[in-house]
């Protein structure tokens, strides 16, 4: 791969060595790489603006919305933001297109929140070959926080590992004794999902008494929970997207089996799944959160949330404050900004990487009260705290601490 | 308009000799060869890709112009064959450490006989019926692709990671540019193939299949046969194409190959031109980059704007590239004619 380097990139890099060389010298000398200049950061993004996951493109439109922002009040140490986000309908080859026209083209900095798992592989290799950050991607695959083999690429929301991880932490605490079944969807969510899982359960894992996975190509999942049933589990792990997740609510409901129930976080939405499934059916149901929700009045009079709530309606006031995208797009963005600021004046792609790794306690308004980001130069993920919450009346309620879904051994 | 109307009245005309309506002139294709050949040493590395890319559907658009515009076909499930060429090459170059170059014939065969086989079956239809029944060939694909039983070669949803071939000998050049003139090789080579393919015996009985079944098989024309052959080598070459995307792109996903890979590449042979083999590579461009076009124009309304675009194309221009060939060619003749007297 690297027998043959880019001539471009030799030159640059050279210049680059030159430029060090002379600035150490001097005295908080400016240092730039492409993409950087006295007056200007250019930010490259992807997102699937058409396409299957097109609802995701929320998160696009937020996060150039919030760049507006940081502009309107006189940018980043002087300097503007320039985003840059382009469509790749989610499709893999496309990626790749508008990573190349990104980098090559456009000279972006960095490549900021690309969204959706194959999307982020097609391009990982690229981008790290050509040593520019893919930073903060959107995905919740474990594999991002691998800083060893590939140093300039970063996750940022929890990873499925992590969040399974709590629930087994939660279990192995409050129900010690308890037979876990567990429905998960035959992907590479749900695989992932089931990983943190049994690597949580650690030695217990044998309290897992029964797995079914389901293909999203099937019309119902109504025979896997039956089967579940007879396993005679008193939890219930559901491992699935809003759809299955509300067929599942509804059908424990018919057939009257009553064991505790977790749903992963990917499928907690009052609007999507448990409004749908019945309130009178999800009561008491367990999941985990990093991010507050916008349709929660709990927030109300919170300063965070507030100021996000302000935000839309100065910069994005056709946006749904209900649609977690937005809530996300929101906290990403601002990571961002905060890893730009403690570039100071010196934005070259490694001092990029070198602050993102050096995030301490960093709380974005939107992310849940005593959540907050760290990273080290061995820990590229910078999420990894959810607080459990259980479904009361008709919305969640947050309880018990903020866990860690960091494996302690 | 009075041109484009001539033009079109003009077709049946041209059409009734296809050796002539099937290539450009040997001028005009050694103009475009020369461009193809030239260009990249100007342009960067992006927009090298971007003509790999576009040599690459370019490719996989000719595989269909030879079945629907040769044979009278119609397939949808393009996308299928693609999927298989570029999986077998990306699965041959990962997991068996095979020579790239070597990946590409392989995974030609094999697309060549799963279309045959498929074809099989899809004698029995015409018409919508059988672009159905390909349609559910690339709606099936993706999720095949994903089953537990191939994930340990095909890395199921995660998809594999291909690495990019360095140009050969220590030549001084570029991946990119290597693998760009890799594929114009190729490229040039299937193209004519096809060009003499469509002037065969073989072509002729595509061509007679495609304008009355029933006439051909009673000249003596082995409908069946013909029908399924026209199927291979359309997947035989699409399956190339594949392969050599997956090479191109580094990365081969089941979300790559979905249902709207089969319409791009049907919607790029329509805007080329049916039938009218030099139209492939203005399809191939009207699919790469006119999404961008309509993206540049709005972000929010790019569907639209590109639905927009494609229907004035077909709406001015029904023929396709073809059309506007011909139209320029007709002009040029005009020229001349004054000039002469």
């Amino acid at each position: 791969m690297h027998s043959r380097p880019n001539f471009l990139l030799a030159a640059f890099a050279t210049t680059v060595i030159a430029l060090t060389s002379t600035a150490d010298s001097a005295f908080a000398q400016k240092k730039y790489d492409t993409g950087a200049t006295d007056t200007e950061i250019k930010i490259g993004n992807i997102m699937p603006y058409s396409g299957p996951a097109s609802a995701y493109g929320v998160i696009g439109k937020t996060e150039a919305a919030y760049f507006n922002k940081i502009n309107a009040e006189g940018g980043i140490n002087g300097r503007k933001i320039n985003f840059i986000t382009y469509d790749d309908g989610y499709s893999p080859p496309k990626a790749v297109e508008q990573a190349r026209k990104l980098v090559e083209s456009d000279e972006v900095l960095l490549v900021f929140n690309p969204l959706g798992t194959p999307s982020n592989s097609a391009i990982q290799k690229y981008l790290n070959g050509k040593k520019v950050p893919q930073l903060f991607v959107a995905t919740g695959a474990t594999k991002w926080n691998d800083p060893k083999d590939f140093p300039w690429t970063m996750g940022w929301q929890p990873s499925y590992q992590s969040e399974a991880r709590i629930y087994a932490k939660y279990l192995m605490k409050e129900k010690p004794g308890a037979k876990i079944a567990v429905l998960f969807q035959n992907d590479d969510f749900g695989k992932d999902y089931l990983k943190g899982l049994k690597d949580g359960l650690g030695t217990k894992a044998s309290m897992i008494v029964a797995e079914e996975s389901y293909e999203t190509s099937e019309p119902t999942i109504d025979n896997h929970i039956v089967k579940l049933k007879a396993s005679g589990a008193d939890v219930f792990l559901s491992i699935t997207t809003p759809k299955f997740a509300a067929q599942a609510i509804k059908k424990l409901a018919e057939i009257e089996w009553k064991p505790l129930h977790i749903v992963s976080n990917v499928s907690a939405s009052v609007g999507g799944v448990i409004k749908p499934a019945g309130f009178e059916n999800a009561q008491g149901i367990l999941s985990a959160a990093y991010a507050k929700d916008g349709a929660d009045p709990q927030w109300d009079n919170d300063p965070g949330m507030k100021k996000f709530l302000a935000f839309l309606e100065k910069y994005d006031p056709d946006a749904n404050k209900l649609d977690g995208s937005v809530v996300y797009g929101y906290g990403a963005a601002q990571t961002m900004v905060k890893v730009l600021q403690m570039c100071g004046d010196n934005l070259t792609r490694e001092n990029v990487m070198k602050q993102a790794a050096s995030l301490k306690g960093f709380a974005p308004d939107t992310l849940l009260p005593g959540v907050t980001i760290n990273t080290s130069p061995t820990d590229f993920a910078p999420i990894d705290q959810l607080q459990m919450m259980r479904f009361k009346g008709e919305k969640w309620e947050l309880f018990g601490d903020i866990i860690s879904g960091e494996l302690s051994n | 308009m009075s041109a484009v109307q001539e033009a079109v009245t003009d077709a049946p005309a041209v059409e009734a000799i296809p050796k002539r309506a099937l290539t450009l002139g040997t001028g005009t294709s050694l103009v475009v060869l020369a461009l193809l050949i030239a260009a990249p040493l100007f342009v960067k590395n992006f927009i090298i890709f971007q003509m790999t890319m576009l040599l690459v559907y370019g490719l996989a658009v000719l595989a269909l112009n030879i079945l629907t515009g040769g044979s009278g076909q119609f397939s949808l499930g393009q996308s299928a064959f693609y999927a298989v060429g570029a999986y077998t090459s990306a699965i041959l170059m990962e997991h068996a450490g095979m020579n790239y170059a070597l990946t590409l014939p392989i995974a030609g065969i094999i697309c060549f006989a799963f279309g045959f086989l498929f074809g099989q079956p899809a004698l029995r239809l015409s018409g919508v019926y059988l672009a159905l029944a390909t349609f559910a060939l690339a709606t099936a694909m993706p999720q095949l692709l994903k089953l537990g039983y191939f994930e340990h070669w095909t890395g199921g949803v995660q998809g594999l990671v291909v690495t990019k071939p360095d140009a050969p000998f220590g030549l001084p050049i570029s991946q990119d540019m290597w693998l760009y003139y890799f594929t114009l090789v190729i490229t040039i080579a299937i193209y004519i193939f096809s060009v003499n393919l469509l002037k065969s015996r073989s072509g002729r009985a595509f061509m007679a299949i495609r304008d009355n079944e029933i006439a051909a098989s009673a000249m003596g024309i082995d409908v069946a046969l013909y029908k399924t052959l026209a199927f291979g080598v359309s997947a035989g070459i699409t399956g190339v194409a594949g392969g050599l995307g997956a090479i191109a792109v580094q990365f081969v996903a089941p979300d790559g190959y979905t249902i709207t890979l089969a319409i791009s590449l049907f919607l790029g042979m329509v805007v080329g031109g049916v039938g009218w083999l030099p139209g492939s590579i203005v399809g191939s461009a009207f699919i790469i980059f006119v999404p961008n076009i309509a993206e540049g124009i709005s972000k929010g309304l790019s569907g639209a704007v590109f639905g927009v675009i494609l229907f004035l194309v077909i709406f001015l221009v029904p023929h396709g590239a073809r059309q506007v060939a011909l139209v320029a060619q007709h002009l040029l003749g005009k020229l001349k004619k004054s000039q002469k007297t």
